[in-house]
């Protein structure tokens, strides 16, 4: 816990009142409806946001104290806004070296090739950025942000105002810059499914107050988390995907508990990733039905039952290889089949949403 | 040349090197006074913005009326530069130079201040998180992203000290080489019903004041433009 804040701000009707620490390490997750906050404690944390009285340090730096501000130029801080936050007079190359340029030799860790690659972005050094899509600019954000080789990285809903097949383009992106990165990042997202497969850690935020800071597996473990209010409880297991069947099919996770998911050319073979199961898609069978359309049905262990909510129950278990899978089933199945912990029913599942 | 004598390119001259250092100096304050009204969260700026455009609707009169009292040997500031061995600045150069420099003020820091609410924070605040400090924001991306503003003011700004005319006919009189600028001088001409050079005179100032419109109002809608 080495970046922490303390902030009370009162703006008219809005009341913003935190102290919490957060990881140096990982992606850590500010979640929340529009208007809790999340983005003004971002602000904060950047020093874009000189609240009086408020704290903040990042490891043994203070940047925040009393009398003591440091600008944010100083920080080290790398920052990737919702849109059109690209320098308009520059190409680029402009754009992607004018941190480059302003970041000391001897910490310069990313060079602009390394960058290019890994980002995809090499062929557009000397456009114009008004020629630039919506998803390149955000790649080009992305990576002039990374080449000042910050030490901390605050992405300020980046992929909010980019459509759902954009947003599928720079996923793959933003995650592995998490994994290559070696930058702790804090995400700001009001989107479950960019949590789901981005973050290690989850700040819950509501009304200016942070509800509860907890693990992405604790915050999936409740079926009353924040996560689930839109699509209802959802499963994120973890795995890695293997190379496509005679059938168009690829295995994903150990053998015995594995998926096999539609062909996903864009997506090498061999690296760990996850994939998001809502629990509505999920269904319990006492037998495996051989004659049906569904192709993933595991074993699994009934782990806890819970109460009906709105006419059903989201029933806990544990795969094969101990992952959390949830399933959503009306009272009356529990009833009929007669599910209790302990039982190892079928888990049929419908659908598999592949998160890089 | 153009039929003008000695006396009017005296003042000709004049008028110029009022009006490029108002210019200047008027660019240097208006900047962070135009950013701080485009940005700044102070229940002052009302205040500031009001005083700031004092001078649009002020007869030319009071204001000079009021300067040439604090300016002047028993003022403010002109008795304390007495006072320590310099002279007052009623009818001289100085004088008028601090008077167009107000009474300019408006036409510099309106421009600059849309220039800088239309930039918005976002491209400073980019800079800084890519390590910039302060100058070098201001060098490398509000003055190239809102050049159109400058250039607007300061046209403006020099245009409007060449159409001065009640602060330095209150202030500065109407002393050659010192204070007898082109407006002040047509005045003269026409008084001493010298119809002919006021013409003359009268003429350029027209032509000179529709080209710089021109100029503006081009450059204006080229900026409009170019921000969509």
């Amino acid at each position: 816990m080495t970046l922490s804040v303390r902030a009370w701000l009162q703006r008219e009707a809005f009341t913003l009142d935190v102290d919490i620490g957060l990881p140096r390490e990982g992606v850590t997750s500010l979640f929340g409806r529009s208007g809790c906050g999340k983005t003004t404690l971002l602000r904060i944390i950047a020093g874009l946001e000189r609240v009086r009285g408020a704290e903040v340090r990042f490891g043994n730096e203070v940047w925040q104290e009393r009398r003591r501000f440091v600008p944010l130029h100083r920080r080290r801080i790398g920052l990737v806004f919702q849109e059109h936050s690209l320098l308009p007079h520059l190409s680029v190359r402009g754009n992607l070296l004018y941190g480059y340029k302003r970041t000391p030799k001897e910490i310069r860790r990313l060079h602009l090739r390394e960058a290019t690659d890994m980002l995809g972005i090499g062929e557009l050094l000397d456009r114009p950025i008004d020629q630039l899509s919506g998803g390149q600019r955000q790649r080009v954000s992305l990576g002039r942000a990374l080449l000042t080789s910050p030490q901390l990285l605050l992405l300020d809903e980046p992929m909010a105002a980019l459509d759902t097949q954009t947003k599928r383009e720079i996923m793959p992106f933003l995650s592995r810059m998490a994994s290559e990165a070696q930058v702790p990042i804090v995400l700001v997202t009001h989107a479950p499914d960019e949590v789901e497969r981005l973050a290690d850690r989850v700040v819950f935020m509501r009304d200016g107050r942070v509800e509860c800071s907890e693990s992405l597996r604790q915050a999936l473990a409740r079926p009353d988390s924040p996560l689930f209010a839109d699509d209802g409880a959802a499963s994120v297991l973890e795995g890695v995907l293997g190379p496509v069947n005679e059938h168009g099919l690829r295995p994903f996770g150990v053998e015995s508990a594995r998926l096999w998911l539609p062909s996903e050319d864009s997506v090498p073979s061999g690296q760990p990733l996850r994939v998001r199961i809502l629990a509505r898609d999920v269904s319990l069978a006492l037998d495996d039905p051989r004659r049906i359309s569904i192709q993933n049905h595991l074993r699994v262990t009934i782990e806890r039952i819970g109460p009906p909510r709105d006419g059903r129950s989201v029933v806990a278990t544990r795969t094969a290889d101990q992952q959390l899978l949830l399933a959503e089933v009306t009272p009356w199945a529990v009833q009929k089949l007669g599910l209790e912990p302990g039982m190892e029913p079928f888990a049929l599942i419908k659908s598999v949403a592949l998160m890089g | 040349m153009l039929g003008l004598g000695p006396a009017d390119w005296q003042a000709i001259e004049l008028t110029f090197k009022l009006c490029l250092y108002t210019t200047i100096i008027l660019l240097i304050l208006a900047t962070p006074v135009a950013w701080w009204l485009a940005n700044g969260r102070s229940a002052a700026r009302v205040a500031v913005q009001s005083v700031v455009a004092l001078p649009l609707v002020l007869p030319p009169t009071v204001l000079g009326f009021y300067l040439l009292i604090v300016l002047g040997p028993r003022g403010f500031v002109g008795g304390t530069l007495e006072s320590i061995g310099l002279h007052h600045l009623a009818f001289t150069f100085e004088g008028i130079l601090v008077a167009s420099v107000l009474s300019s003020m408006p036409f510099a820091v309106q421009p600059l201040t849309e220039a800088f609410n239309n930039l918005g924070r976002r491209p400073v605040e980019v800079a800084s998180s890519l390590g910039a400090g302060l100058w070098d924001r201001f060098f490398t991306v509000i003055l190239p992203l809102t050049r159109g503003g400058f250039v607007v003011a300061a046209t403006l700004t020099f245009a409007h000290t060449v159409g001065e005319f009640g602060v330095i006919l209150m202030l500065g009189g109407s002393i050659p080489g010192e204070t007898k600028v082109l407006s002040v001088l047509i005045y003269d001409h026409a008084e001493a019903m010298n119809y002919e050079a006021a013409h003359r005179l009268s003429l350029m100032l027209v032509i000179f004041a529709f080209l710089t419109l021109f100029v503006v109002y081009s450059i204006t809608r080229r900026f409009r433009v170019a921000k969509v």
